[in-house]
């Protein structure tokens, strides 16, 4: 049973005299170790000519977009005269849009801070990380959190009369719930697709979402005083 | 014809000026493509070789390179117009004017720089969105994730810092609008709005501040973010291709 060992485990730093390493791959591999053997091109010139090619074609976009639009150039700042609605730069509008509905403290502190909070924090969770479908496991426990988180933030939209948070917000939960009546061998596509989305993919679509109905909103349907306009009949 | 271009070209690339500007040499084997990229100060954070499947246009829709595209595209019409602005007010509204209608081209400089910085701050966004839906942020990727979300801060700021230079009317109140929203941080928000204003309104204090973050601190803290970004894609293996089934 017990062959005498061929070889001795040692430990030397000098690659002379022992050039041979062992690597011991733990759990956590590196991609490196899983992707051995993927095809490899040189950099220069398959990735360097894309990169120059895809570079070119944006420059070339944004130059007739250059030749075709001036950028506006209003009158001289004025401090007195102040226009009305006074609007903040495009991808602040969504922002302004949450001023409207909540009090400044949340709306233009509390929420910004939690939204970069959130996005640094994203891949230090595990459950991101390994991007389970939400309803595989625990279904029914994850059914009354997820069932009770939408209820009272619905009821905190409708208390706050923001129906333009509160409907993307339902819509997202309907497709959750979608999901949650979809088996994994469903026959149909978007079902099974569906039902392999983990978690983040869920906040992260409602935060997409939530973000451009808002930044649209506050770009083209508000108007004087911040109230509602509809952009084809101004 | 071809042919001769291609001595000529051969020709250049043996002088002995060439030879002394590129480390690479002459030659057209993989050792001398890989030299190519190694010996180069501006191109030795790429590795030599990549993965031919992070070349795919649905693996990262370039969304990354376009957007160092803007940033190219945004110094490279940053510093002309620097040429012909004053950060005072209200001389910076008459450089406007002048970039109108004095300056060769000036229009279309300005012009340029402005949509670019839309696209930017557009295409920063769609960059960390793709990033997010193909699970790339996950180890050992996850702190070039992190850099990637001070990247998109420091666009939003550089966006919003060259948003007041104009000094026109929608330039002041939308800084207006802004700053209103920073003084509801809670007990500090006043001194940050002071800070950040050099003043209690947006004025000429602000415009010069403003100017100094936009051309100075921002773009260098862009660079060197950039910089650390780039690399910490090399050290992490690369551009994320999707899991590798086939050895697990």
């Amino acid at each position: 049973m017990s062959e005498p060992k061929k070889f001795e485990a040692g430990l030397d730093s000098d690659s002379r005299k022992s050039p041979v390493r062992v690597a011991f791959v733990t759990r956590r591999t590196s991609p490196h170790v899983k992707a051995q053997d993927d095809a490899l091109v040189m950099t220069w010139p398959e990735t360097l000519f894309r990169a120059a090619v895809a570079i070119e074609v944006l420059g070339i976009a944004l130059v007739l977009l250059a030749l075709l639009w001036d950028a506006p150039l209003e009158e001289l700042a004025d401090p007195m005269q102040t226009p009305n609605p006074a609007k903040a730069p495009w991808y602040f509008l969504g922002l302004q849009e949450l001023l409207h509905y909540f009090p400044p403290v949340i709306a233009g502190v509390l929420i910004p801070t939690m939204v970069i909070v959130a996005l640094i924090v994203i891949p230090y969770f595990n459950i991101n990380v390994e991007a389970e479908g939400v309803w595989m496991r625990a279904k029914q426990r994850r059914l009354r959190i997820v069932g009770i988180v939408v209820g009272v933030l619905a009821a905190l939209f409708v208390v706050f009369e923001v129906w333009a948070i509160l409907i993307p917000t339902l819509a997202v939960a309907g497709f959750m719930f979608l999901a949650a009546a979809s088996s994994a061998d469903s026959p149909d596509r978007f079902r099974r697709w569906l039902v392999a989305k983990p978690l983040s993919f869920w906040i992260m679509s409602w935060f997409l979402i939530q973000a451009s109905v808002l930044t649209i909103i506050g770009t083209f349907f508000r108007g004087a005083g911040w109230a509602w306009v509809w952009p084809w009949r101004a | 014809m071809a042919k001769m271009l291609d001595t000529y070209v051969n020709d250049l690339r043996e002088s002995r000026l060439w030879r002394s500007v590129f480390r690479s040499g002459t030659g057209a084997t993989n050792l001398h493509r890989a030299l190519a990229v190694q010996q180069n100060i501006f191109l030795h954070l790429f590795s030599v070789k990549m993965r031919r499947a992070a070349l795919n246009f649905s693996v990262t829709w370039y969304l990354g390179t376009l957007s160092l595209a803007t940033f190219l595209i945004l110094v490279a019409t940053g510093i002309p117009l620097m040429l012909y602005y004053h950060p005072s007010v209200p001389q910076a509204y008459a450089d406007m004017k002048d970039l109108q209608f004095v300056v060769s081209a000036g229009v279309f400089l300005r012009n340029l720089h402005r949509w670019s910085a839309h696209a930017m701050v557009l295409l920063v966004f769609a960059h960390m969105f793709k990033v997010f839906y193909r699970g790339a942020y996950r180890p050992p990727r996850e702190f070039n994730w992190v850099i990637g979300v001070v990247l998109l801060i420091i666009t939003l700021f550089l966006s919003y810092t060259g948003y007041l230079l104009p000094w026109d009317q929608l330039a002041y109140w939308a800084i207006t609008v802004g700053s209103n929203i920073m003084s509801a941080v809670p007990a500090l928000g006043k001194k940050i709005r002071f800070l950040m204003l050099g003043g209690n309104t947006v004025n000429a204090n602000a415009l010069l501040r403003f100017y100094v973050l936009h051309c100075v601190i921002l773009p260098l803290a862009a660079i060197l973010f950039i910089g650390i970004h780039f690399w910490r894609i090399r050290k992490d293996g690369g551009l994320y291709t999707g899991e590798a089934k086939s050895h697990e």
